[in-house]
């Protein structure tokens, strides 16, 4: 008879088996746990900051697959992810609108998108119509043409002459700037809106406000990420692409062409920058410095994750925007007395700087990530 | 290789011509052009404080810092509330403002200098002390993963800045910070003084950082930026004396900071982005050469002056009826300091004034090009040719 407990055991030793980066050590346990926690209480006490944080986090997450593919497969952190983001949803911006600024005035170039019939009725409840979906095309195909660009000019260059990651980091990090300042050239440090207006949030049970415009960014990003795991998983490419980011040398000798690896890996991180970067300009608005400001959250999200980790990118993502969105909301008080009256809630300009502690505590506890291979 | 030896000075006498030049051609008053020049002199040795301070760390030691803002930030404010006086409305709010109790010396008169001594010594101190509590969480980090966490610090302590109302008066800033000697001669002059004074500074630093890279110490700073591996091998504690130069390099740019608050006497969080008060620093040490505590100098030089002047050409866009480049101008000249970052590293990798190869006083330097920190031993066409830099590479290995 083989007593209940050992069938459990059996389920353990399998799933240790399984998930070896899950049972490796017991602060990874302690961080799961963490996480985990604090994710159900957030669900339970705050429905709705969860959700919203959802949505937040499905934005990061788009950003954060790319930056972990690229930084998986060429070993650097790569700085102007977050602008390139913004860039790319000015570039919409400009196919929707044919707008920029000129000497005093808009400069209206005559043709956009939005001249298209029907093009700016909204979609059903949506507040835009298939014109910024054509857009968000048009900067898609932009993007992903820059990121080949760049690599062709620039990056391939640095990998001939062997240079280190800090030079490629500091590299990415003057294009940053470059991508900032044209930005800033071309339309100016306003805040711009795809559709200006104020659109009402819809009711859902337990709480939650949503508007229409975030569940699409939550289809969106849902679509995208499976397409990537059809790519990465059921794709000769993709099976290449792995290969590489486990290890480049053993991928070179076995006859796979890192050059063409390393280029769908611009291009694929091109196409996700450019879709992140419309649906963060959609559910916040186009700001030329909001760029910057999303890297510590893709970061976090790449980081906690595993660097090279697409499905670690994503649940990092999530943890990452939720715990910014109910960081804010959250009240603690025991017996009806509020306990640190002084630090929670937060006040909104520390949102960011939540990405940076959860970053912070993962590099301490565990660098290589949730999902990382052991060091 | 002969067009390589002109670049430097050309430009060098380029900047120069043209700082000089695009004011006294606008104004007829000569007063008005020295003024000018003597603010843009005192810009430039603020930034090179700060360029020096980076060149310890990364010049140095191969210290990935991108937080530099963070430490110019805190010896900014340090100085602003050891030398101002307490607040006096309950309108502004912070801590300290310990100005007025720092004439207990009485023999030293010191109501012109001792906040300052003070003040300066409280920038380096504070800044090296918030050094050496990130060092022990950040710096055993891979070399990328230091440069993203010292962002995030800078970025959090910004933040701190801003949202405690009581710590440093917000976003608001503090305002009448007092200047060194500042009693002396009257406001127009006191631009000299001033210069003299912070010119003196970087003459001061400049002599000990050449001294300490000179030394045993600096030697083994170099050898852990070559090869860490080695150099452990080699008995060396690699982390404490990564942290030392952590910390020294931090002083300095406390230093820098404290300058910079002295001169522009009001210090408020918006002066310190992550562009302006890390990315510019990181583009002075790289044009100028890092590794070189000239080049740095020189670096902080061709850099502040190409900013200067795209400020003065501003003037001629809009005589010239180029209003949209006139008001662009801003962005423009960021802009180019980007492109100017991956140019220089593309082309020219070790910057105008490549580090000196240096071994010992006894032994002849070598003609050899030294490489810049990030850079492979083996000149452009290595034998690792396309392949993508590896893991290990260049990092402590703790995360790979």
């Amino acid at each position: 008879v083989v007593p209940e407990s050992t069938g459990f055991a059996e389920l353990l030793n399998k799933a240790r088996e399984r998930y070896p980066a899950v049972f490796d050590n017991l602060g990874t346990a302690a961080l799961w746990v963490l996480f985990a926690g604090l994710l159900i209480a957030a669900l339970i006490l705050y429905t709705n900051l969860f959700v919203v944080g959802v949505i937040f986090g499905s934005i990061i997450a788009l950003g954060a697959i790319g930056l972990t593919l690229i930084y998986g497969i060429m070993k650097f952190a790569h700085f102007a992810h977050g602008d390139m983001m913004m860039l790319a949803a000015y570039l919409a911006f400009f196919a929707l609108t044919g707008r920029i600024v000129g000497e005093k005035t808009e400069v209206d170039l005559g043709w956009s998108l939005d001249r298209l019939p029907g093009a700016t009725t909204g979609l059903g409840p949506l507040s835009f119509g298939y014109g910024l979906l054509l857009a968000m095309l048009v900067a898609l195909i932009a993007t992903v043409a820059l990121f080949v660009a760049l690599d062709n000019l620039i990056y391939r260059r640095l990998r001939q002459r062997g240079s280190g990651i800090v030079i490629f980091a500091m590299v990415s990090l003057g294009i940053a700037i470059v991508a900032r300042s044209v930005i800033l050239i071309l339309w100016g440090p306003e805040p711009r809106f795809y559709v200006p207006g104020i659109f009402p949030a819809h009711e859902f049970p337990f709480g939650i406000k949503l508007k229409a415009d975030q569940i699409f960014i939550f289809a969106t990003v849902a679509i995208a990420a499976i397409l990537v795991y059809f790519l990465l998983f059921r794709t000769r490419i993709g099976k290449a692409m792995r290969a590489t980011s486990d290890n480049p040398e053993l991928a070179r000798v076995s006859g796979i062409d890192t050059d063409q690896v390393i280029r769908w890996t611009w291009a694929i991180g091109g196409a996700l920058v450019a879709v992140a970067g419309v649906l963060l300009a959609i559910q916040a608005q186009l700001k030329p410095e909001l760029g910057f400001t999303i890297l510590l959250p893709l970061f976090a999200a790449a980081i906690l994750g595993g660097i090279g980790s697409p499905q670690g990118a994503l649940i990092g993502a999530m943890i990452v925007g939720i715990t910014q969105e109910v960081s804010l909301g959250v009240e603690i008080s025991i017996a009806g007395r509020d306990i640190l009256p002084q630090i929670l809630p937060l006040a909104p300009g520390y949102k960011f700087a939540v990405a940076f502690v959860i970053l912070i505590l993962i590099l301490l506890v565990r660098p290589q990530g949730l999902f990382g291979a052991k060091a | 290789m002969k067009a390589d030896r002109f670049i430097t000075p050309a430009a060098w006498a380029l900047v120069t011509v043209a700082i000089v030049t695009l004011p006294a051609s606008r104004s007829q008053d000569l007063g008005g052009v020295i003024s000018f020049l003597t603010g843009f002199a005192i810009l430039v040795a603020i930034f090179a404080i700060l360029a020096l301070g980076l060149n310890v760390q990364w010049g140095y030691t191969g210290i990935f810092n991108f937080g530099v803002v963070a430490f110019f930030m805190v010896g900014a404010y340090t100085a602003a509330i050891i030398t101002k006086g307490p607040a006096t409305t309950e309108y502004v709010r912070y801590v300290g403002g310990f100005g007025d109790k720092l004439d207990f010396i009485p023999f030293l008169d010191s109501e012109q200098w001792l906040p300052f001594l003070f003040g300066t010594a409280g920038a380096a101190i504070v800044a090296g002390a918030l050094a050496f509590v990130l060092s022990i969480p950040t710096l055993r980090l891979r070399e990328d993963y230091l440069a993203i966490a010292t962002i995030g610090i800078a970025e959090l302590l910004r933040r701190i800045a801003i949202e405690e109302k009581g710590l440093v008066n917000s976003d608001r800033g503090l305002i009448g910070i007092p200047s060194p000697l500042e009693d002396l001669v009257n406001p127009p002059e006191y631009k000299f003084i001033f210069f003299g004074v912070v010119v003196g500074l970087v003459i001061l630093i400049l002599i000990a950082l050449e001294a300490g890279s000179r030394s045993p110490w600096g030697r083994v700073l170099k050898a852990i930026r070559e090869d860490e591996t080695t150099a452990a091998a080699a008995g060396k504690d690699i982390f404490n004396f990564k942290m030392q130069s952590f910390v020294v390099g931090a002083m300095i740019m406390g230093v820098g900071g404290a300058a910079y608050a002295y001169y522009s006497r009001s210090v408020s969080p918006d002066a310190f982005t992550h562009f302006f008060g890390t990315f510019l620093i990181w583009a002075m040490l790289i044009v100028g050469g890092s590794g070189n505590n000239k080049g740095a100098i020189l670096g902080a030089y061709i850099v502040w002056g190409f900013y200067s002047i795209t400020g003065l050409m501003r003037a001629y866009f809009a005589d010239w009826g180029l209003e949209f480049l006139e008001l662009r101008m801003s962005f423009l000249r960021d802009f180019v300091v980007g492109a100017l970052i991956v140019i220089v590293l593309l082309l020219r990798p070790a910057g105008l004034l490549p580090e000196e190869r240096r071994v010992s006083l006894f032994m002849q330097r070598e003609d050899k090009q030294p490489t810049p920190p990030g850079e492979p031993e083996s000149g452009p066409t290595g034998s690792r040719a396309d392949a993508p830099p590896d893991r290990e590479k260049g990092s402590g290995g703790q995360a790979s």
